[in-house]
């Protein structure tokens, strides 16, 4: 059995620093792994989140070697022999203590997007192929990792005006089913901020569920909002209707 | 004291996995002012790791099914000692309930008709179980959380209830810390309904995340609530193996419900002589028990399970129906099922026995205490088949969230005593301030080495009774913690109280299991091995809190009536 050595961030908001700790590694063994051996063995008090241990609930985000990742997910045997293993809480949001960081801000704009609104004589029929696209975007585990390497939030701090990746596909989620009648595309543009997003498709990368989250999601998004603005019989239409 | 918070609402809820949601939504709407309480954020509760999908009647697929046969096949899976009340409405609600999900949003996989798809299960006759691929119970919670924050309901996060307050006989109130800052808060209330779910972080391999630690549980046992069949827990037949560090995570049941085979390392499929009829989708208990006799009797694969294989389905099948067991298996274990087997062996995975309700309200032995989803019991007998537990806490959720709202209805708050929240409060400073005791991390693992040792798949007098005096040991260990650094989000600390209600369960399923005599269901006693219709069939057990020690007795099942027992008889 290897031993590792991991520097892990502890502190909070009023800052911190890495300490370094030996890990004996087993087979297998994922980075989570590593910081429930800190916890029972040096220090109990190592806050980090997590719950399903299985790559499906998406609470162990965290920034490992700089790269956004799920501690779950993420094996030793993945670092080369002797390499230091940095763990560190994302970046975009504030921390709380050591890896926790506080993700509240999502929840709030979570509850802002326009809920599924079915028509009141809708008749329950849905075929495969028209549920696959919102099925992709269902699959989000809601880790924040996409909302973390965003520029817009991550650098530009511009939480105020961009709802982030996570919420785009929420948004586009919710156009495209099949049975939904409301149309938030006002909502993507002005509340949601569909705009911001320059499409350099960082969100996709992290994602661990794998969803093309850029072309899929905001690109398909970006494209009907801009049917509704830029369509010059729907500006027409506005003008006379003064809206 | 130290400055808390309180909150005042009609109804509280406690965990948001499914049946906390849908009992808050119901709650909510009957017009009850609601807060929902749980100890993680918000959507990552158990019912996110929920796979293979949810049984329903809804006859989609197989046309004949309908709920006098869901409530058959529940009733046999539970061995017959389940509360039949709570059978017949689950049966009878649960597709509505499930239906209920596709006017929230839900996007279930579809039939070629355009409805809701079904797939087969262990131990269901038709293929009844409305699924997303192997991710139904993500699809579940996220369909609840949204309409949930859109009802009117206060969401507490990250929050961790402690104590149960009482007025006299009823509950007034609930006591307990915010784990980001470690402050305390009181939530006080008319009606608590409990939804924390299960207890298999007692055990060392277990498909369960850390928060099943069967706080709900433990709580109202303290609070004078009665618990039923506790020796009931089920061992999920297919559990990962290897690597070590992922051993106990689920494969889904919906591997075998879409052809998956079982193989030993002879090559047999050895569920031909166990179940020859129902082969490798048996019911849970069956299939565990082979599995297990196998690797007793050295006919186990390389790292000591099972072979489970689906390859033959082809890999963009499997890939398509299976997605997460696939990518589960490629980066845990470099194992691609599209082309070989993987390895299973049994997983503690769920707890049949819970807290005793009626099955109408949901309402508990202590008045304006509810209970619904895994931490109530009775639904399952002694035996869970797979796909209930998502509709049991579609169908019990809202029935509880009913239950509460009416008996909150138009009561006034009492008045709890400074000097009850100090007590709290200091025995849960305690471990702050002992200068000696025991590491809470290191009882932790002792007590899931003696769960899994003793209190296991198979049991004997001997080995029960073994494992009773260790947690006695344990208990008298764990009476002096002591932990590292200060209150904010400090797992250590957090762990000291999830301890003592682990300690409460664990003690609960050894004396219920030394107590009942005979195998039945996921219950097998080697010294035991028969089933004993007569006596032991006939008998729930109870357990309640009698001058601060652990009290077991037995109670007459609820005999059926008439009109539903003879739907067994037509059977013969």
């Amino acid at each position: 059995m290897s031993v590792a050595k991991l520097r892990v961030f502890r502190g909070d908001a009023q800052g911190g620093e890495e300490k370094e700790y030996e890990v004996p590694v087993d087979e297998g063994m994922v980075v989570l792994d590593a910081l429930f051996y800190i916890q029972a063995n040096y220090d109990g008090d190592l806050a980090i989140r997590w719950n399903c241990k299985a790559a499906k609930c998406g609470s162990c985000s965290t920034e490992i070697n700089g790269k956004p990742k799920l501690a779950c997910k993420t094996r030793m045997d993945s670092f080369a022999e002797g390499e230091t293993i940095t763990v560190y809480p994302i970046k975009a949001f504030p921390v709380i203590k050591d890896l926790v960081t506080d993700v509240s801000w999502n929840y709030e704009v979570s509850k802002k997007i326009p809920p599924f609104t079915p028509a009141e004589d809708t008749e329950w029929v849905m075929y495969q192929e028209d549920v696959e696209r919102g099925q992709e975007f269902r699959k989000c585990i809601e880790c924040f990792l996409c909302q973390n390497v965003c520029h817009i939030l991550r650098d530009h701090n511009r939480k105020d005006a961009f709802a982030g990746p996570r919420f785009m596909i929420k948004i586009a989620e919710r156009e495209m089913h099949p049975l939904d009648v409301l149309d938030r595309r006002e909502f993507a543009r002005e509340e949601a901020g569909v705009g911001f997003c320059n499409i350099t498709k960082c969100c996709t990368e992290v994602c661990p569920e794998d969803i093309h989250i850029t072309d899929n999601g905001i690109i398909p998004l970006k494209e009907r909002v801009v049917d509704k603005y830029y369509d010059p019989l729907s500006w027409l239409l506005r003008k006379i209707k003064g809206k | 004291m130290e400055k808390y918070e309180t909150h005042t609402h009609d109804v509280i809820v406690i965990g948001a996995g499914g049946a906390g949601l849908r009992a808050a939504i119901e709650s909510s709407a009957k017009g009850a002012s609601t807060a929902l309480i749980c100890k993680s954020l918000l959507g990552k509760a158990h019912t996110v790791m929920a796979e293979g999908g949810v049984a329903a009647a809804l006859a989609n697929v197989d046309t004949k099914d309908n709920w006098e046969t869901h409530f058959k096949d529940t009733m046999k899976g539970g061995k017959m000692l389940n509360n039949w009340q709570m059978a017949l409405y689950h049966a009878q609600e649960a597709p509505e309930r499930v239906r209920e999900l596709e006017y929230w949003g839900a996007l279930f996989d579809r039939t070629k008709e355009g409805r809701i798809n079904q797939r087969a299960f262990g131990g269901h006759t038709w293929k009844r179980l409305a699924h997303v691929g192997d991710r139904t119970g993500l699809e579940m919670i996220r369909t609840l959380q949204e309409k949930g924050i859109h009802s009117g309901i206060d969401v507490y996060m990250e929050c961790t209830i402690t104590h149960l307050v009482k007025d006299g006989d009823r509950v007034v109130g609930a006591f307990g810390y915010w784990r980001e800052s470690g402050k305390f808060v009181l939530f006080r209330a008319n009606a608590i309904v409990l939804a924390t779910g299960g207890v298999g972080k007692a055990y060392k391999y277990t498909s369960n995340s850390w928060e099943y630690t069967g706080d709900g549980h433990a709580m109202a046992y303290e609070a004078g609530a009665e618990l039923i069949d506790m020796e009931f827990i089920q061992f999920h037949p297919t559990g990962m193996v290897w690597p070590p560090s992922v051993r106990g995570i689920l494969v889904t049941e919906a591997v075998r419900g879409e052809g998956g085979i079982l193989t030993n390392s002879e090559g047999e499929r050895f569920m031909e002589r166990y179940d020859p009829e129902r082969m490798e989708l048996s019911t849970r208990d069956v299939v565990a028990r082979s599995i297990y006799t196998e690797v007793e009797q050295g006919r186990g694969s390389p790292h000591g399970g099972a072979f489970l294989d689906v390859s033959h389905r082809g890999a963009d099948y499997v890939k398509r129906k299976l997605p997460s067991m696939y990518h589960q298996f490629m980066e845990f274990a470099d194992i691609d099922i599209t082309k070989g087997p993987m390895e299973v062996f049994p997983t503690t995975h769920y707890v049949m026995g819970g807290v005793k309700v009626e099955g109408d309200t949901c309402s508990s032995t202590v008045p304006g205490l509810f209970a619904a989803g895994e931490v109530a019991g009775g639904m399952h007998g002694a035996n869970r088949l797979g796909g209930n537990s998502l509709s049991d806490l579609l169908v019990f959720g809202k029935r509880a969230g009913e239950g509460a709202a009416a008996y909150a209805s138009g009561k006034s708050h009492a008045q709890i005593p400074a000097e009850l929240v100090e007590g709290y409060a200091n025995e849960l400073r305690e471990p702050f301030n002992n200068t000696q005791g025991e590491n809470p991390y290191t009882i932790h693992q002792d007590l899931q080495d003696v769960m899994q040792l003793y209190i296991g798949v198979f049991r004997t007098e001997e080995n029960i009774q073994k494992g009773i005096d260790e947690i006695e040991g344990l208990k008298e260990r764990a009476k002096v913690l002591k932990i590292e650094g200060s209150v904010m989000f400090n797992p250590g600390w957090h762990l000291c109280r999830d301890l003592k209600s682990m300690l409460i369960v664990s003690e609960a399923l050894a004396r219920c299991a030394l107590a009942r005599k005979e195998s039945r269901g996921a219950h097998s006693r080697v010294d035991y091995p028969e089933s004993d219709d007569e006596k032991w069939g006939k008998l729930n057990f109870i357990v309640s809190i009698k001058d601060e020690d652990m009290d077991v007795a037995t109670r007459p099942i609820i005999e059926m009536p008439e009109e539903l027992s003879k739907l067994f008889t037509e059977d013969k």
